[in-house]
């Protein structure tokens, strides 16, 4: 028999399995599960832009795109970064089209990373930044953000996390899981530090479309001087709902996205075709899909914030994304423990704070991409377990 | 404040300070504006949805399709209005259709019941040229409302990370 921990690689062995993954299995196994624990959006792909993916197979395209994706595609994602972001890039060598903007991350991290720098990531955050530096050799540095800052990194923590091997920091905001964003003053201030030192950026804006109030999103290379060190990563999933398309795109300088362009020459080779089709109707026609599902994301924030703080699940405002991260320190819990408790008692699944990140302890992610209906009655059945926990 | 009226067309249940939450106004604006749309008659109740198909013994419903000649001075109000006034007439609209003018809904407890009500009550009537009935035999939506199958339509996102 064949000892397969010796065969395999030690970093991915090393890995730890996904924190919300635990919470899906157990709702798995259950009856009458009401979740609000998905990190997609519930919406489906506008019919339109569907149409134009049908069209493009009725037509037979059917083949291999160019490495980089179509140059149309790559030309309509010029002009919707320069038109909603005001930041332009060029479509012949500035942008790659990729496989979701996981794929994205994970090319920028891989093209820029040697063995040993460090890569500062700021938590809360998606899990796959500290796994995908590590498979790259890198050294996670993880810097904790706090509720009373918002959950926005300051200059002051960024500062004190900078060594002379720091080469990457990643700037996931709008925030999965706390909704956090950064507004152009919190960019500038990051700017200052970043201005004394060659780190490059990672700016992370798949939710760049879903903030809500009268500003909207900020992207770093917007920020002056910051365009030449930053590579956005951004996709089509969370602004028209298309997950499942696995459509995404890194904006950046040139040397980046050339060494970029070469691993998933190789590992990938192009995005998928139909996507492409469907995504350039999306760009073309899509800015009031992306207005409608917003609007509907916010009067569902607003109903789900309102709520907890009444039942004393303190929330700081989420000013993005579609998920709202509440403390949940009021029942004397853990965050594991509460998620556990709140599953097995009302059959409700959140995620532990945990998952994403050791500073997410006394919080649980909640996302509110569910019909109003579906919320109202997880919010009645979260009550219930409040009231049930004080009354014992 | 079209958002109040989306919003209560698919829930009619929120609390006014659910409402006020969702819209980011005040509860008193919200109460207010409510007020006005009923003053209005924009708002005009609310009911509950109901799926008869699961209830026993609740009867049947038909479609009725009325050819109508409309009156000189009034058209095809005065009709509506006598169709409207019968108990078991659900709903009544007036269409924009080569082949029937009025539609109305209608509610019975057997087949023969509705059919004598339509012979009796509606073909009778005086510029009524034409009737066509269609009886439902399943109801799939309604009130914006899926009824067929298991009710909630399932969770189709996978778990992923």
């Amino acid at each position: 028999m064949i000892d397969y921990t010796k065969l395999l690689n030690n970093n991915i062995q090393n890995l730890k399995p996904s924190g919300i993954r635990k919470f899906f299995d157990i709702a798995n196994e259950m009856e009458h599960v009401i979740s609000l624990s998905i990190g997609e959006p519930d919406f489906t792909t506008p019919w339109h832009v569907r149409q134009e993916g049908i069209e493009s197979l009725r037509r037979g395209h059917t083949w291999y795109s160019p490495n980089r994706g179509f140059a149309e595609l790559r030309t309509q994602i010029s002009k919707y970064y320069a038109r909603r972001f005001n930041v332009e890039y060029d479509p012949e060598s500035e942008i790659v089209v990729s496989v979701g903007g996981s794929e994205a991350i994970d090319l920028c991290i891989r093209a820029i990373v040697n063995e040993g720098d460090e890569v500062l990531i700021p938590q809360p955050a998606f899990v796959c930044y500290e796994p995908m530096t590590v498979m790259a050799g890198g050294k996670p540095v993880i810097i904790e953000t706090k509720a009373e800052n918002g959950f926005r990194l300051t200059a002051e923590e960024l500062e004190a996390a900078i060594t002379p091997k720091t080469k990457l920091l990643i700037l996931p905001f709008p925030n999965n899981p706390t909704g956090a964003v950064m507004r152009r003053q919190h960019l500038e201030e990051i700017a200052k530090v970043l201005e004394k030192h060659d780190i490059l950026v990672l700016s992370d804006e798949i939710y760049g479309e879903l903030t809500y109030g009268k500003e909207r999103h900020v992207s770093f290379a917007d920020i002056k001087g910051m365009k030449e060190r930053t590579i956005v990563v951004s996709g089509f999933s969370k602004a028209y709902a298309m997950t499942g398309w696995r459509l995404g795109y890194a904006l950046g300088p040139e040397p980046v996205i050339t060494q970029m362009l070469k691993l998933h020459q190789y590992a990938i080779m192009s995005a998928p075709t139909t996507a492409q089709y469907a995504a350039i109707e999306a760009l073309k026609h899509g800015d009031s899909d992306i207005e409608r599902m917003r609007e509907e994301y916010d009067t569902r924030r607003r109903l789900i914030v309102d709520e907890f703080c009444r039942m004393g699940l303190t929330c700081f405002e989420p000013e993005g994304a579609f998920y709202v991260f509440p403390s949940i320190q009021i029942s004397g819990m853990s965050s594991e423990e509460f998620c556990e408790k709140l599953i097995y008692a009302q059959h409700v699944a959140i995620v532990p704070g945990t998952a994403f990140g050791d500073c997410g302890e006394g919080f649980a992610r909640v996302s509110y991409s569910y019909s109003l209906k579906h919320i109202q009655e997880a919010l009645e059945r979260i009550e219930r377990f409040l009231d049930n926990i004080h009354n014992s | 404040m079209n958002k109040l009226l989306n919003i209560l067309s698919r829930n009619a249940e929120f609390t006014t300070a659910q409402l006020a939450a969702m819209l980011g106004e005040s509860e008193e604006a919200v109460k207010a504006s409510i007020e006005e749309y009923k003053a209005q008659g924009i708002i005009k109740g609310t009911t509950t949805l109901i799926d008869w198909d699961k209830v026993p013994d609740s009867g049947v419903t038909a479609i009725i399709e009325l050819k109508v000649t409309p009156k000189p001075e009034t058209g095809f109000d005065d009709i509506a209005k006598i169709v409207m006034s019968y108990d078991n007439v659900e709903s009544v609209y007036l269409a924009a259709s080569s082949r029937y003018d009025l539609i109305a809904t209608v509610k019975g407890s057997t087949i023969q019941e509705i059919a004598e009500f339509v012979s009796k009550r509606l073909s009778t009537l005086d510029n009524v040229i034409g009737t066509a009935t269609s009886f439902v035999l399943t109801q799939y939506k309604g009130g914006g409302v899926v009824y067929y199958g298991d009710g909630d339509e399932q969770e189709q996102r996978s778990m992923i990370l």
